[in-house]
């Protein structure tokens, strides 16, 4: 087979790379790069940036694959960073991994590599794929390593990605990886992970958002759940549902921030209590499968990335919307973020949350 | 079958007498050619034959030839040399063509950032430049004018006899980037009439690293790099003695291969010819004549360059969206984008450069593959397999 693996500097998609040279397919290393790389002096958050390509320019040199680093930064900014500060804009919490995989990696990178004669793709992604077999459609499951699972930022793939898809190290703990990188003398092998936002720099997102649209950046009020005015806010876009840290007040009762209503600037705090809730709708709900597993379902549903999984029943709604109704209380449920719904380890789909 | 290589302007690959001349003397000769004792003079000779041998090439006086680390470093020399060489009279404005090699343009760019003004010479639908409009760009304070002799990215030569006796009606300063033509076209002081002219020894079957400034003598040029008087006080810095033996074994070999341009030309002929016939869509950019014989820059309308850069290296044949420079930048070609070309024309153009050890068997297995590979793109692209 031949197959691209989209390589961005780290030991993750370097240890792909690896799997796939060992098995003896044809592989091709692509990177991708996304943003301004000219601000010498500017951090960045550790992924695709000049240094990470140099890194996988290195990694694919060890491995005796070509290399090759496509300019993705125009669709980079079309598809992600300017949802990104549109959300925040708007008192959304985005998640700007899920697009840079789906309409990014799986969609511009995939029909470069189909343009090169590839059959798959291939990330460095802690998931597993099994594909369609004539019976069961194709599906996505979590990675074996609990800790590193990202089973959900992939829940928007369809089954035409995932037809499209390998994922190399879903089968492995970091550990394993790593030994693996050491084992193989990947020049990746020791390289901290990644952490932040890769296109943010200094990791200040407050700050880039302003860079990108500064109407946001106007002071509005701080009312608590009575309406009662009791501070202020520098832009609703420094604030995250459940935050309480930037509020700048003095309650004896700690306060979080509970809603964020952009249309008229205003931030409404409570009690740790208040951010309870056991209810959302999301939108834009894609079904791995192709279709939804029924009308109404029970399943294991995670909110946040590293949120523990919960239960819960999902009802379908129309225009691609559903209503969830955890059995528990989850905290902090932030607009802007994912649902991800689960059957054991297999994704079955998810959505945005409202 | 092994891999062919089509980008001979971005650099070329080092003649096997070259590399055995730079072998020898990087054994044999280890002097300092300002050391006064038998080890310098031996550089100092080892050297001397190098500058014979470009001032040879281009009909020139050895003692007008200076050794630079390259092409950009010639350039620099060139205009920032001029420039600060003139301002004293006052003379403070600069004029280039719209096409010009990054190491020009940035470096005049620099200079307005520094008091200077300049105008920039466009060109027309073909790539070349009207010496009417450079006659008008020209004032009293004009103090230099640049315009590269062979196009890097298209090949067009532009008329530098004329340019560089309408700057001299003006008594200005005439320097010519002739990084490209070196080797593809005769580059003559005395037919150019110029003043200046750069060259770089990797475009030539030399090694990188290397080039020269021919300076007319009387031209004043200030030194940019300053500490010693090597290279006539104009170039400081103990001089890089193998690479620039090198350059003067590939100046020499300029003048031995005479025969391989026409055969070069006509491989290029080979080449364009096929691909225009063989691929739907795509379009010549260009003057087909007026250009030296190894380049052809062509559009595939519809398919990504850099996407077909990629699949073209998978198969064994490389060649360059353009410039090599210009390699993982989003900017369109400058030099097409001066032509008057769409950003979409600019951005499906590929350019094939040919050189020294080119096939007829390799022309034809790239003009076999091409149709197929573009085909492959033409479908992914109208794609929308989400």
């Amino acid at each position: 087979m031949k197959v691209v693996v989209a390589m961005s500097g780290g030991v993750d998609s370097s240890v792909a790379a690896l799997q796939l040279v060992e098995a003896g397919h044809e592989v091709i290393g692509l990177s991708m790069q996304l943003y301004d790389q000219q601000q010498g002096t500017t951090q960045f958050g550790g992924c695709c940036s000049l240094d990470d390509l140099h890194d996988a320019r290195r990694t694919a040199g060890v491995l005796g694959i070509p290399h090759y680093i496509m300019n993705f930064e125009r669709q980079f900014d079309a598809t992600v960073v300017s949802r990104f500060v549109r959300e925040y804009a708007d008192g959304r919490t985005p998640i700007p991994c899920v697009q840079c995989n789906a309409d990014l990696k799986f969609a511009h990178l995939l029909d470069r590599a189909i343009a090169l004669g590839a059959d798959y793709v291939a990330t460095g992604h802690y998931v597993r794929s099994s594909p369609a077999d004539g019976i069961h459609a194709a599906r996505l499951q979590r990675g074996v390593d609990a800790k590193k699972d990202q089973s959900y930022f992939l829940f928007s793939l369809t089954q035409n990605q995932l037809s499209r898809a390998l994922f190399p190290i879903g089968h492995l703990n970091k550990r394993e990886v790593r030994a693996l990188a050491k084992s193989a003398s990947l020049p990746v092998a020791d390289k901290p992970d990644s952490q932040e936002l890769c296109f943010v720099p200094n990791g200040n997102t407050a700050a880039f958002i302003e860079t990108r649209d500064n109407s946001v950046a106007r002071s509005g009020p701080i009312q608590n759940r009575d309406g009662q005015q009791v501070g202020q806010h520098a832009g609703v876009h420094r604030y995250t549902v459940g935050q309480r840290k930037g509020l700048g007040l003095s309650t004896h009762e700690p306060l979080y921030v509970v809603n964020i209503d952009a249309p008229t600037n205003t931030l409404t705090v409570g009690p740790q209590s208040a951010l309870q809730q056991t209810e959302l709708t999301a939108s834009s709900v894609n079904w791995i499968a192709g279709h939804p597993p029924g009308p109404s379902c029970q399943t294991t549903a995670r909110i946040r990335h590293r949120h523990p999984d919960a239960t819960a029943q999902v009802e379908l709604l129309p225009k691609h919307r559903v209503s969830v109704v955890f059995d528990r209380p989850q905290r902090a449920i932030a607009p802007g973020q994912a649902v991800v719904f689960y059957d054991g380890d297999t994704v079955l789909g998810g959505g945005w949350i409202d | 079958m092994g891999h062919i290589y089509l980008d001979h302007n971005a650099t070329t690959p080092v003649a096997p007498s070259v590399a055995a001349t730079m072998a020898s003397s990087l054994e044999s000769v280890f002097g300092n050619p300002s050391s006064v004792h038998r080890y310098g003079q031996h550089a100092k000779i080892a050297m001397d034959e190098a500058r014979i041998a470009v001032a040879h090439l281009l009909g020139a006086s050895p003692t007008e030839v200076v050794f630079t680390s390259g092409g950009s470093e010639s350039d620099n020399l060139a205009l920032r040399g001029v420039a600060d060489a003139a301002a004293s009279s006052g003379r403070r404005h600069l004029v280039m063509s719209a096409i010009e090699h990054e190491a020009v343009l940035h470096t005049v760019q620099a200079l307005t950032k520094r008091g200077w003004t300049s105008t920039v010479v466009g060109v027309d639908a073909r790539g070349i430049v009207d010496p009417a409009r450079v006659a008008e760009a020209m004032r009293d304070d004009t103090a230099l004018v640049s315009v590269m002799h062979a196009n890097n990215e298209i090949g067009t030569v532009q008329p530098i006899p004329e340019l560089a006796a309408i700057t001299h009606e003006r008594r200005a300063v005439f320097h010519t980037d002739a990084v490209q033509s070196v080797g593809k076209i005769p580059v003559h002081v005395g037919t150019l009439g110029v003043d200046l002219i750069s060259l770089s020894a990797h475009k030539f079957n030399g090694p990188k690293g290397v080039g020269a400034l021919w300076i007319r003598r009387g031209t004043r040029v200030h030194a940019q790099l300053t500490g010693g008087k090597q290279e006539r006080n104009r170039r400081a810095g103990t001089e890089n003695v193998t690479a620039i033996v090198g350059l003067g074994a590939a100046a020499q070999l300029v003048a031995t291969k005479q025969d391989a341009v026409p055969e070069i030309t006509t491989l290029r002929d080979r080449l364009e010819t096929g691909i225009l016939a063989a691929v739907p869509d795509t379009a010549l950019n260009g003057d087909p004549t007026t250009r030296v014989g190894n380049t052809t820059n062509i559009s595939f309308r519809g398919v990504e360059a850099e996407s077909l850069l990629i699949a073209l290296d998978l198969e064994g044949i490389a060649v360059s969206t353009g410039s090599a420079c210009s390699s993982g930048t989003l900017e369109p070609s400058h030099v097409l984008r001066a032509m008057g070309f769409s950003p979409h024309r600019t951005q499906n153009s590929i350019r094939f450069s040919l050189g020294l050890g080119n096939t007829t068997d390799e022309i034809d297995r790239v003009v076999s593959v091409l149709p197929g590979v573009v085909e492959r793109l033409r479908v992914a692209a109208g794609g929308g397999r989400r």
